[in-house]
């Protein structure tokens, strides 16, 4: 009997040791958060989304939060990211620190002049192929309005492949209530940069519907 | 040039389909002898290979059936052996616990019988003697005359006897009294004595039941032994129900061991890495099985240990006092694990409380009653490992009962395939016949010729039946 049971147990041991870390299964997520203009005022509304994706990340996962403003590639942007640790508990100390930073940053943040979403994306391609998560996403929450700084040369071909784009809260701007059309067409365009770039699309306006960011 | 316009031989397709019909015609009645015998050889081989093949079936059928019946009354055997053997251990146990009561019960009811014989003997009632001188009385009153002096003499005898009489009757009912009481002192002894002969008589009816059930179980054995048809249908029935029943409950202990798999799943990533995997399966969720398994693999030793089940024959063979001590031994792990389970479900509870708290706020949770929550995963998870040690019970009918119902699944498999290969066969080999005919058929023209140039003989048709 007690054969049988130290096989058990020595398998119970060797479990471990036989095991292979599935880089396929982790999920990595690169939020930019536009802090510009009028739109820094929605940031409010990013903390529940940013809390919600927290709670929804497993340990292993990756999760950066990066503030869009006048110049957005640069690791500087970056507000806060960690890659959360195997071990559960651990892992909940460290979401319970990064919601800490998030609440930090909304509450001092300073509207920029200028929006560069395209650097804040060329920032995230970067981070997310560096991390090497199986799973990439790339979340927006702005009204995807850009406006680039003279000089800013941002016509570069992203390189989507493998990357979900997901743009939140896209709120309409008071020419948009005018011309509805500059808000459609500025969707459509962004679909076609990122599908022209590999990537896929998604739009998400009701934050309680929060599913295909881990779809 | 299209592919159809190939078998033109003259540019009217009618006449050139007609000058091949000719032709064919033609070719197979030159052919008719050697294609008649490949037909023939061909269904024939066909239906004689399958019939062979339904000839071995049915051998396997037979064989199948035998060894399953043989397996069948082998395990009817062992559980009336072991239905018959509990019998007698309750017997025996019975017989111990009263018989080794009894001489002191004899001797109490040998007391009480003597006793009682006592108080009955002096309960008696013994009327009180006429004083010795009553006869001289009757001889001074037949004096004759009446001579005063005698008369005194007889009152004062009279005085005498009245107070004599008096005094009698106080004695007698002193005397009456002390049998009232020794009657009444019997009573409780009577009672005692009629306890004790119920007691006795209640054990003897017990043993005469016990003795009748054995004779029952008896008579099954010997009908096992006997290997008679009534015994084999008995217990091919039980196996069956046997089977069902263990399913059934196997199925219910699945979902009892799946909830107790979703209690230590999450907690198990602690201690073994979330996204490592092992052929596809996350660790932690092998790590969890694994727990699971081993608890019930404890179980059944347990209950093999306590020889309520018989699935290991080592076990089985193990002196008492061994068995005693791998009893005890395997009892420790197993509140060992079901303590572990305990701690991993109130860690699961935390985990869970943690993570949400990180969406909803370290408030969302203040002043919910959380703790009953948190109870009941521990509760259930410490409950389970030794609910599921109880599968060993269902496990063991159903391996038994398994081996029956797949020997019966296999009759019926191999006798449906039997039936199968026999219809194919003859139909291959009527068909063979058939196609015989159809030859001749197409063929009819040249062999109508053929005998008219051959008056008198056999015409040569496809009269093959005895051929096939």
């Amino acid at each position: 009997m007690f054969r049988y049971l130290g096989m058990l147990v020595l398998a119970t041991t060797l479990l471990p040791g036989c095991s292979k870390h599935n880089p396929n299964r982790d999920q990595g997520i690169y939020m930019l958060l536009d802090a510009s203009g009028t739109y820094a005022k929605e940031l409010g509304g990013s903390v529940k989304i940013i809390n919600h994706i927290l709670s929804k990340l497993q340990p292993g996962d990756t999760f950066a939060v990066q503030r869009v403003d006048s110049g957005s590639f640069s690791e500087k942007n970056i507000i806060y990211s960690k890659t959360f640790d195997m071990r559960p508990s651990k892992a909940n100390e460290q979401r319970l620190l990064f919601k800490q930073k998030i609440q930090e940053f909304t509450q001092n943040v300073k509207p920029s002049a200028y929006t560069d979403i395209t650097g804040g994306i060329l920032q995230g391609i970067e981070f997310l192929t560096e991390a090497g998560p199986g799973k990439k996403t790339i979340l927006i929450f702005s009204d995807m309005k850009e406006e680039l700084h003279k000089g800013y040369n941002r016509d570069i071909a992203l390189k989507l492949a493998g990357f979900n784009v997901i743009a939140i809260n896209i709120t309409k701007l008071r020419s948009d209530n005018v011309n509805p059309q500059d808000y459609l067409d500025r969707l459509e365009a962004w679909k076609r940069k990122v599908e022209a770039a590999g990537g896929s699309w998604k739009t998400i306006n009701d934050l309680d519907r929060l599913e295909p960011i881990f779809d | 040039m299209l592919w159809a316009d190939a078998f033109l031989i003259v540019s009217n397709p009618y006449v050139s389909g007609f000058i091949w019909l000719v032709m064919l015609v033609v070719i197979l009645y030159f052919a008719r002898t050697p294609a008649r015998a490949v037909i023939t050889a061909l269904s024939r081989t066909l239906h004689n290979g399958l019939r062979l093949s339904a000839r071995g079936m049915l051998r396997g059928e037979r064989w199948l059936m035998e060894r399953n019946r043989e397996v069948l009354l082998a395990q009817g055997r062992e559980a009336s052996e072991r239905i018959i053997e509990r019998e007698f251990d309750r017997i025996d146990a019975s017989v111990r616990r009263d018989m080794s009561a009894y001489p002191g019960l004899h001797r109490h009811l040998s007391e009480d019988i003597t006793q009682l014989e006592e108080d009955y003997k002096q309960s008696a009632d013994v009327p009180p003697e006429p004083p010795a001188w009553y006869k001289a009385v009757d001889a001074v009153a037949k004096l004759p005359g009446k001579d005063p002096m005698v008369v005194n003499i007889l009152e004062d005898i009279h005085e005498s006897m009245i107070k004599a009489n008096n005094t009698a009757i106080v004695e007698y009912r002193k005397a009456s009294h002390s049998r009232h009481e020794h009657l009444k002192k019997m009573l409780p002894r009577w009672r005692k004595v009629q306890q004790v002969l119920e007691q006795v008589d209640k054990n003897a009816k017990s043993l005469l039941s016990r003795a009748q059930t054995i004779d029952r179980y008896m008579d099954e054995y010997e009908n096992t032994v006997r290997k008679t048809s009534r015994a084999e249908r008995m217990l091919s029935s039980s196996s069956l129900t046997q089977f069902f029943i263990a399913l059934f409950v196997l199925s219910v202990a699945g979902g009892g061991a799946v909830i107790n798999f979703e209690l230590i799943a999450l907690p198990m990533s602690e201690m073994v890495q979330q996204k490592t995997e092992i052929m596809g399966i996350e660790t932690y969720r092998i790590a969890a099985l694994v727990i699971i398994l081993l608890e019930i693999a404890v179980g059944i030793f347990v209950m093999e240990l306590l020889r309520v089940t018989r699935l290991f024959p080592v076990i089985g063979a193990l002196n008492d006092k061994m068995r005693v001590r791998l009893t005890w031994a395997a009892f420790v792990f197993l509140t060992t694990l079901a303590c572990v389970e305990a701690g991993l479900a109130w860690m699961r509870d935390w985990l869970i409380i943690d993570t949400k708290s990180v969406e909803l706020g370290a408030d969302a949770f203040k002043n919910q009653q959380t703790w009953i929550i948190t109870a009941a995963q521990m509760g259930l998870g410490w409950v389970l490992p030794y609910i599921l040690m109880f599968v060993a019970i269902p496990l063991e009918s159903f391996i038994h009962s398994l081996r029956t119902v797949l020997g019966v699944a296999g009759i019926v498999i191999l006798r449906s395939l039997a039936w199968l290969f026999r219809i194919i066969g003859n139909v291959v080999r009527f068909a063979g016949k058939a196609l015989l005919h159809l030859y001749d058929f197409i063929i009819f023209l040249p062999l109508w010729v053929e005998s008219l140039f051959k008056p008198g003989d056999e015409l040569e048709t496809g009269d093959h039946t005895s051929t096939i």
